[in-house]
């Protein structure tokens, strides 16, 4: 025991200082690749991440959005409805406390998208934003032809949406806020409905805005 | 010696008072718990875990003189939803609430609940005041 005891203190010591220089990183979620590539004479093996493809879909302002214009910037994207009877209004609920907390640091955007195109024209869409209090260009709510939200929810964004006519309000969603860093990769994925998650996404979304700067991805 | 008897009178006195309790403050304690699980699972998602609503979407269920005013239509509201303006709060709010088909004690239950929380005071809503105003229910 007695001979134990330096080395516990130690352990606890190494331990401590590793705590201390241990700087938080967001994993990258999504498939990745290897791939092998020849810089300057030398064999480099690089990994590629998954990442958002080209988009274009039009906001509560009737103008056009594309992949393009969130270049260099972090996102939150998630998938709701107006008329949503269930966890769309704890979702939002929660999402203004993102808005209201990110709203005038700049490089930040929220991209709601409509899964009931039909009924969620950009007129009903600006009157919702209007109504929960939503100004400006941090909180864009999304609408487009429904195959192409549906794909980018279930493949890029790895949001199951369906439309169900046995439901309340018609349709199933789940309720994820999914958020995205500068090179357009996963780096969570979080319970809209639970504002301890939606807590933690803050703290990781400022995690991201301190992240150096890399080449980004277009 | 003393000292047990004095906490021998305190507890017999601590059993009056809480067997003492009338029968209408039990009742309220039973429908007002039993209510508050309903409001968690079928109200809270869209009015809020303080009943605050969400901005000018849904309204906030704080509005105390609108509650009392219409306390004989609330049931309905709870039961069949509700369409159309309402004024809560000095905010116009318009849109649809969905209808929730609940059994009239759980009405009673969820009602009192509500009108019990969030600054309002409106004593019990029994069951049978919920038959009746379903009854006439628009």
């Amino acid at each position: 025991m007695r001979k134990l005891l330096p080395a516990i203190v130690v352990m606890l010591l190494w331990n401590a200082c590793k705590f201390n220089d241990n700087k938080k990183t967001l994993p990258i979620y999504g498939n990745r690749q290897p791939v092998t590539k020849t810089i300057n004479g030398q064999t480099v093996t690089d990994t590629i991440y998954q990442t958002i493809p080209k988009f274009k879909f039009v906001n509560q302002y009737g103008d056009s959005i594309s992949n393009k214009m969130l270049d260099g910037n972090i996102y939150v994207a998630d998938f709701f409805f107006t008329t949503c009877p269930s966890i769309c209004p704890v979702m939002h609920r929660n999402m203004l406390k993102v808005y209201n907390t990110f709203k005038n640091t700049g490089n930040f955007k929220i991209l709601s998208h409509t899964i009931d195109p039909k009924h969620d024209s950009i007129p009903v869409l600006k009157k919702y934003a209007d109504k929960l209090g939503v100004t400006g260009n941090t909180w864009w709510f999304l609408q487009g032809k429904k195959e192409d939200i549906y794909q980018i929810a279930e493949n890029s964004y790895l949001v199951a949406v369906k439309q169900d006519d046995g439901t309340a309000g018609g349709y199933v969603h789940q309720g994820y806020f999914v958020l995205i860093d500068k090179q357009k990769r996963i780096r969570g994925s979080y319970d809209g409905t639970d504002p301890k998650q939606v807590d933690q996404m803050i703290e990781d979304i400022k995690t991201l805005q301190a992240e150096p700067n890399e080449a980004i991805v277009k | 010696m003393k000292f047990n008897i004095i906490i021998g009178l305190g507890l017999i006195c601590l059993s009056l008072i809480i067997s003492c309790q009338s029968d209408d403050q039990l009742e309220f304690k039973r429908y007002y718990s039993s209510g508050s699980l309903i409001y968690q699972s079928k109200c809270q998602n869209c009015h809020g875990a303080k009943g605050e609503g969400l901005s000018a979407l849904i309204p906030p269920l704080t509005d105390s003189a609108y509650l009392k005013t219409n306390k004989e239509t609330l049931a309905c509201a709870v039961k069949y939803g509700l369409k159309g303006k309402i004024n809560i709060s000095q905010k116009v709010f318009e849109g649809q609430m969905p209808a929730n088909d609940l059994a009239p004690v759980a009405i009673a239950e969820v009602l009192t609940y509500i009108t019990n929380s969030f600054g309002n005071k409106m004593g019990t809503i029994t069951s049978e005041q919920v038959n009746k105003d379903l009854a006439k229910c628009k």
